[in-house]
């Protein structure tokens, strides 16, 4: 067995129930060496989210084409990339087959794809698994733009950005995605960047244990593109913190139903009182 | 070997679903299971061959002429027999959710027909490439424009590139075997490729016929997804990164080299289907009378005309052989060209306005001159068997060449 691969089983952090974004650098990351540009935000977003999945040996993910879909053969969980904007409906089905197979076992199933994939060529596919509640977390990567084509306009651009594709700048609004996934039935959503792993480590844990028993659940964080807007590698970070001012496009902003709010207080209650087996807490 | 089971499999074998149902060595069930009649109509043997299945997850949406079949399959999951169901929201989104349920380890079944072939169309050569063994029924109407929703198989031409398992079903009998059969020939690990199992709508969905059922108290071994020569992507295998490098969207050699490779492995892999397709079905064509000088070639319901034409022609005295071409892909090359190698003149009927299986032929025979191509119906048109013989002697001359008795 090659070393990388003795690292991964041997040095991971499957199975550790208070794994976190903390783990990173001190265990084998269930990222290799990504493959996007040096210093974009996404390569931080993709480790903050892989070290934060509750339960990575029994989760699944599902990505779509674009910049994440070059990093995910380097991901440590078994992911599918299929087609461009069809993510939400190949989850569907992979929930569902999941649960028809392991039907006393928890097995998470994970989206994360663009802001393309998400709102513009899948949009339909993203809403109806959202109307039928389907049962899994729904993350978009907003960049704002297409990133891998070159960067051209998307439906979660900016009103008025000169990009390829808008010449004359955006002629409409950024998309409302989140006000638009609380409405269609997630029970669970959030507005972020990823400026902050703590914050990113607590959204994805509430996202993915939300969307195993009360319903999908939707995460869009801001992963600016720095080669399309114009800003050096290092300044991905400072872009995050500009943008999650008050009044700001990404300023925290959380949606969640009575009903996931209770459920996340009980599962708070029981790990409190400590004497509960982990593996019952999900039961 | 060929449509071997699994050991998880074949441990299967004798034990009882839910249902009740005995699960039962494929080929006892198929040859030797004894059979009852049953008069009914396509959509109902579509109903009945899924009883038998044992299909873990069916997605369904609604477009004529597949609706009714694809509701039937709805009374199935309320009974139990199907595991798990759902309409999606289009036959792109459908096709989705049928690899993302294959990705999962599902036995997976799905209909669809005409327009919304067209609109899913981007899944296929990625089932394919994914080894997703997906069975799609295709019930073929018409996709031109002005709208049409009558039988025309101009659909199945555009299938014929994506790499699937591809037969044309000619009667709702072929319909009911090789629904149970394509399962069998689809999950075997050397090929492990999906199915378009393609008939004409309305004429075999929508008519009666007499089909001999085997007992819906036997069903087929479930899926072993461990079988796949691809991963299930369910995490109970060691948490390998799938690639060790994303070469697949660079431009070098070895990316070139990888897209290459794998693209004739799938091609192969249908090739390879043969050795368990020709067992079960009896061969990728059948034949009548191929010593005959003059042969009808045909598949689908263009058969059952080519039959009737042949028999009119009879009393003319004409001697006419038929081939029912039952796989498309593979392309039965070799059968083909054995069996027309006596045939001076072949004519092909079809369904559709360009003739695509005539355009298969004449890449495929040789002195293909000899192959005339139609009568051509299209749109809804029905192919009276008339229309084959006065066809052939309007084109040709021939038929009345030889009913003048020379030769």
């Amino acid at each position: 067995m090659p070393p990388e691969y003795r690292d991964l089983v041997e040095q991971s952090t499957y199975g550790h129930e208070d794994r976190g974004w903390k783990d990173i650098g001190n265990s084998k990351e269930l990222i290799e060496a990504h493959s996007l540009c040096a210093g974009c935000p996404e390569s931080m977003a993709f480790r903050y989210i892989l070290a934060s999945l509750p339960n990575p040996e029994d989760t699944v993910m599902v990505g779509s084409t674009g910049c994440t879909s070059l990093v995910f053969p380097m991901v440590a969980v078994h992911n599918i990339h299929s087609l461009f904007g069809n993510q939400n409906a190949v989850a569907s089905g992979l929930k569902r087959a999941l649960t028809v197979r392991f039907p006393d076992r928890i097995k998470d199933v994970v989206v994360l794809a663009g802001d393309g994939a998400t709102v513009d060529i899948g949009l339909d596919m993203t809403l109806q698994a959202w109307f039928r509640q389907e049962k899994f977390t729904t993350i978009c990567f907003d960049n704002e733009l297409y990133a891998n084509t070159g960067g051209q306009e998307s439906g979660l651009m900016r009103k008025g950005f000169v990009a390829k594709m808008a010449p004359t700048g955006k002629k409409f609004d950024k998309v409302r995605l989140p006000e638009i996934a609380r409405e269609s039935g997630c029970c669970y959503v959030v507005n972020l960047t990823v400026s902050k792993p703590s914050l990113v480590e607590k959204v994805i844990k509430n996202a993915v244990l939300l969307a195993r028993e009360v319903g999908p659940t939707y995460i869009q964080l801001y992963t600016p593109c720095i080669l399309e807007i114009g800003k050096n590698s290092m300044e991905g970070l400072q872009e995050m913190r500009d943008s999650e001012k008050p009044g700001e496009r990404f300023n925290y902003k959380e949606y969640i139903t009575d009903e996931a709010k209770q459920y996340l207080a009980d599962l708070d209650a029981k790990k409190k009182s400590a004497v509960i087996p982990a593996a019952q807490l999900t039961e | 070997m060929a449509n071997e089971l699994s050991e998880t499999q074949k441990s299967q074998i004798g034990k009882q679903n839910k249902k009740g149902q005995t699960y039962t060595d494929p080929n006892h069930l198929f040859f030797k299971a004894p059979r009852t009649a049953a008069f009914y109509t396509g959509s109902e043997v579509i109903k009945e061959a899924i009883r038998r299945a044992s299909v873990d997850v069916m997605v369904a949406y609604p477009i004529t002429p597949q609706s009714e079949a694809a509701a039937l399959i709805g009374e199935l999951y309320a009974e139990g027999y199907v595991a798990d169901y759902m309409r999606g929201e289009s036959e792109f989104a459908v096709m989705g959710q049928c690899a993302g349920a294959a990705f999962g380890g599902a036995r997976v079944f799905t209909t669809t027909a005409g327009p919304g072939t067209m609109r899913a169309m981007e899944n296929f050569p990625m089932w394919v490439g994914s080894r997703l063994p997906i069975q799609m029924i295709v019930t073929c109407r018409g996709i031109n424009s002005p709208l049409s929703i009558q039988p025309d198989t101009l659909e199945m031409y555009f299938l014929l590139g994506t790499g699937m398992l591809m037969w044309h079903a000619e009667t709702a009998q072929d319909f009911f075997d090789w629904m149970l059969m394509g399962y069998i020939v689809s999950e075997q690990p050397d090929v492990h490729l999906p199915l378009a199992l393609c008939c004409d709508g309305f004429f075999v969905t929508h008519t009666k016929d007499t089909v001999m059922l085997t007992p819906p108290e036997m069903c087929l071994p479930p899926y072993d997804p461990y079988r796949s020569p691809v991963v299930c992507m369910d995490m109970e295998s060691p948490p390998v990164r799938m690639m060790r490098d994303p070469f697949i969207m660079k431009s070098n050699y070895i990316s070139y080299m990888t897209h290459a490779s794998w693209q004739e492995e799938t091609r192969a892999a249908c090739e390879r289907s043969r050795k368990h397709t020709i067992p079960l079905i009896g061969g990728l064509i059948e034949t009548e009378n191929v010593d005959a000088e003059i042969l009808i070639v045909a598949s689908g319901t263009a058969v059952s005309q080519g039959r009737e034409a042949i028999r009119l022609l009879e009393d003319e005295g004409i001697r006419v052989g038929l081939v029912k071409v039952k796989s498309l892909r593979p392309f039965p090359f070799e059968e083909l060209r054995e069996a027309t190698k006596n045939a001076k003149h072949i004519f092909v009927p079809e369904f559709n306005v360009i003739g695509w299986l005539a355009t298969e032929l004449k890449a495929a025979l040789p002195d293909n001159h000899r192959i005339i191509a139609g009568p051509h119906v299209a749109g809804g048109m029905t192919m009276p068997a008339e229309v084959i013989v006065r066809k052939n002697s309007d084109l040709s001359g021939v038929f009345g060449y030889y009913a003048a008795g020379v030769s």
